[in-house]
């Protein structure tokens, strides 16, 4: 197919160029490009690059997978399948378990994807729908500005003004309003805890302030390709601007709304600097929703640059960024099964 | 008129140039990686020492474990750590150690209405807070050691280390000797299972921690507390005195060491007797191969610290670290000698 361009002359290129790419169009310049043998070897090149690019991605992918696995599984042959959920953490007696880690990893990306996802569907749909116009673009900055912060900046302002804000005013009116909340047997208080600042509460909201923008940015894009039929069906046929939110749009575009709030989830199980400023960094099992505690990538964190090599203790943070890539890695193929619906629907 | 000077000035530029490049040139470079706490005293003496004419040293402060390996490794001139390394060890890895610089540990604390520098605290006591036996501030076991003070009904909130740290390891190796539950309980580490409080990153962490929040109190090497102006309570020490935490106070620990009979060197300074001791004291090491493969570079190295011990004294109390007693430093030097090159002992100097 392509050999015909090469034998034919000039006129007859032209031609059956636009005859095998059906309407392209090629200009002379590059018709004349097209004879010399080097555009033929310039293809491959730039396929080549292209699959190399690509081939990045899914080589260092697994390249981290597999030394995260192999550098880790010290710490699963010594302590056992066991090392998931036991909540032994001494590093005097080199005892390690990985479940305070993955609680307090799990329980302040839970709280931050509640409190981040009603306001950024807020945000989103306030956007679309009933923003006025010369406020949408400024407000549409705003909210990706939010995104462009440093995580460090985020966690030095969640410590000298957030936490000592919610030692203050927050915690206390927690602990005092949720006292009729019944303890879980012994070990856990819900909010009955000592007004410190930090700790799980506050880096929450830490980070639900830190995936707001992903939320309120992914699902302003879902609802801008709502079909603008369905939503003048909806109102043509009397519905309010809730009921068409209700009753029409999110109905149509569930699946991507999902997809959009497990970004979010997936950038705050892995989020670092922040979380090692307000988390408390307590390698305990928590006893309440404002106790300090820690997550899997505060620890590596903070553990990482004294462990020697060899050690069982980087073992272990090897193995704790192993479990970190596996949970994130399910959080997001989770959200691609779910927009990947929605595009079939 | 204009011309010349310019002429004169160029003149002053390029000799200033050539007597900068054959300074350089002359310099050789020394590195050390290893314990942060002692970094800036180590970068300091570096500073001084260039200016005086001899080697350039280029210091990273990488942490305790990360020197060890990297002397053992052999891919720095000499490792530092904060914490003596075991026996076996430094003999199977052919490593000589010895104490450079002195430090304290001091306690900070934020109470709501206490001036913290009248605040009176034993060493048990601090073990029960940091175990979480004691929450409150006005818990009888402190109202008693303090009864003119008014201690307000505040939950106590304990901060410490989250990073590794040497820190971590002299203040809980103190603990740990002053009391049993803390030593069974939790132990002594540079970085231990602590049963309640928050972690904060680095020692600045810790006093911003304590800083920020009410009820707070943390440990940190003393420099971070003068320059923080933070407030430290008294501590009870051996002899049962209250002692504020001062100069004189660290030098009356290192100076009733023995040094001499002390294994590698390595002494312990924690809770010695004395009426004017401070309890929370120790020195931070340095590790140089007994082998070098280059003899000329570990020389240098030698000639380093003996120039900061003859001269570095002021750079270190400058900085609030302490320098060795005389008797120490002489026995510092009486182990140099094992460091040896094809020709023998590297010191003293041929």
């Amino acid at each position: 197919m392509m050999s015909s361009v090469y034998s034919t002359r000039a006129g007859a290129g032209l031609a059956s160029a636009i005859n095998d790419r059906g309407s392209r169009v090629s200009t002379p310049t590059e018709d004349a490009l097209a004879r010399k043998p080097g555009i033929h070897l310039g293809d491959t090149v730039f396929r080549t690059v292209l699959y190399a690019s690509a081939g990045v991605v899914v080589v260092s992918l697994f390249a981290i997978l597999l030394i995260m696995f192999l550098g880790g599984r010290q710490a699963f042959e010594t302590f056992g399948l066991e090392f998931i959920w036991s909540t032994q953490w001494n590093p005097v007696k080199d005892l390690y378990g990985a479940l305070p880690a993955i609680t307090g990893t799990l329980i302040t990306s839970m709280i931050a994807l509640v409190i981040a996802w009603p306001i950024g569907f807020g945000i989103a749909f306030f956007l679309t729908e009933t923003c006025p116009r010369p406020l949408r673009s400024p407000l549409g900055v705003a909210v990706e500005l939010l995104a462009a912060i440093p995580s460090i900046v985020y966690g030095m302002w969640g410590f000298f003004v957030l936490a000592p804000f919610m030692a203050t005013y927050i915690q206390p009116w927690l602990t005092e309003t949720f006292a009729f909340l019944p303890p879980i047997g012994d070990s856990f208080f819900w909010f009955a805890a000592p007004p410190i600042g930090v700790g799980l509460m506050t880096a929450s909201l830490i980070l639900a302030i830190m995936i707001l923008p992903f939320i309120a940015a992914t699902t302003r894009d879902v609802l801008i390709t709502t079909p603008q039929l369905l939503k003048d069906g909806a109102y043509a046929l009397g519905a309010t601007r809730w009921e068409t939110l209700t009753g029409a749009v999110i109905p149509a575009v569930r699946g991507s709304l999902f997809g959009a709030v497990f970004l979010g989830l997936g950038r705050a199980l892995g989020e670092t600097m922040a979380v090692v400023f307000v988390i408390g960094n307590a390698t305990r099992m928590p006893d309440s929703l404002l106790a300090p505690s820690a997550s899997i990538a505060s620890v590596v964190a903070n553990n990482f640059p004294e462990s020697e090599p060899g050690s069982i203790k980087l073992a272990v943070l090897l193995a704790l960024g192993f479990i970190l890539f596996v949970v994130s890695f399910g959080v997001l193929a989770v959200a691609r099964l779910l927009l990947r619906q929605e595009r079939m629907s | 008129m204009s011309r010349s000077l310019d002429h004169s000035a160029r003149t002053f530029v390029f000799c200033a140039l050539g007597w900068l490049l054959a300074a350089a040139a002359h310099a050789q470079e020394i590195t050390g990686a290893g314990a942060t706490f002692p970094g800036p005293i180590y970068t300091k003496w570096g500073e001084d020492y260039a200016r005086a004419g001899g080697d350039v040293l280029n210091y990273q402060g990488v942490g305790s474990g990360a020197g060890v390996t990297q002397i053992i490794n052999r891919t720095v001139d000499f490792g530092a750590s904060d914490t003596p390394v075991a026996s076996d060890r430094l003999a199977s890895e052919d490593l000589l150690q010895f104490p450079a610089v002195i430090g304290a540990v001091v306690v900070v604390v934020n109470v709501p209405g206490v001036d913290g520098d009248t605040l009176r605290l034993t060493g048990p006591v601090i073990a029960e807070i940091y175990l979480g036996r004691i929450r409150m501030w006005n818990a009888p076991e402190i109202q008693r050691l303090n009864p003119s003070l008014a201690l307000p009904n505040v939950p106590i909130a304990p901060a410490y280390r989250a990073d590794s740290s040497g820190t971590t390891n002299i203040f809980s190796n103190y603990l740990a000797a002053v009391s049993l539950p803390f030593q069974t309980g939790v132990g002594a580490g540079n970085s231990i299972p602590w049963k309640t409080g928050v972690g904060a990153p680095g020692n600045a962490g810790v006093a911003a921690s304590v800083i920020n929040i009410k009820g707070g109190i943390g440990y940190v090497e003393y420099a971070y507390a003068t320059e923080n102006g933070m407030q430290t309570p008294l501590l009870q020490n051996r002899a049962k005195q209250f002692v504020r935490p001062t100069e004189a106070g660290f030098s009356a620990a290192s100076v009733q060491v023995n040094w001499k009979d002390a294994p590698n060197l390595a002494a312990t300074m924690l809770n010695l007797g004395g009426p004017a001791t401070w309890p929370i004291v120790s020195a931070t090491y340095i590790l140089l191969p007994r082998n070098p493969s280059d003899p000329a570079r570990a020389a240098r190295v030698l000639k380093f610290f003996d120039w900061a011990f003859t001269d570095g004294g002021q750079a270190a109390t400058s900085l609030r670290y302490m320098t060795l007693p005389p008797e120490a430093q002489a026995q510092v030097r009486l182990r140099w000698s094992e460091v040896k090159g094809p020709q023998g002992p590297l010191w003293p100097p041929q």
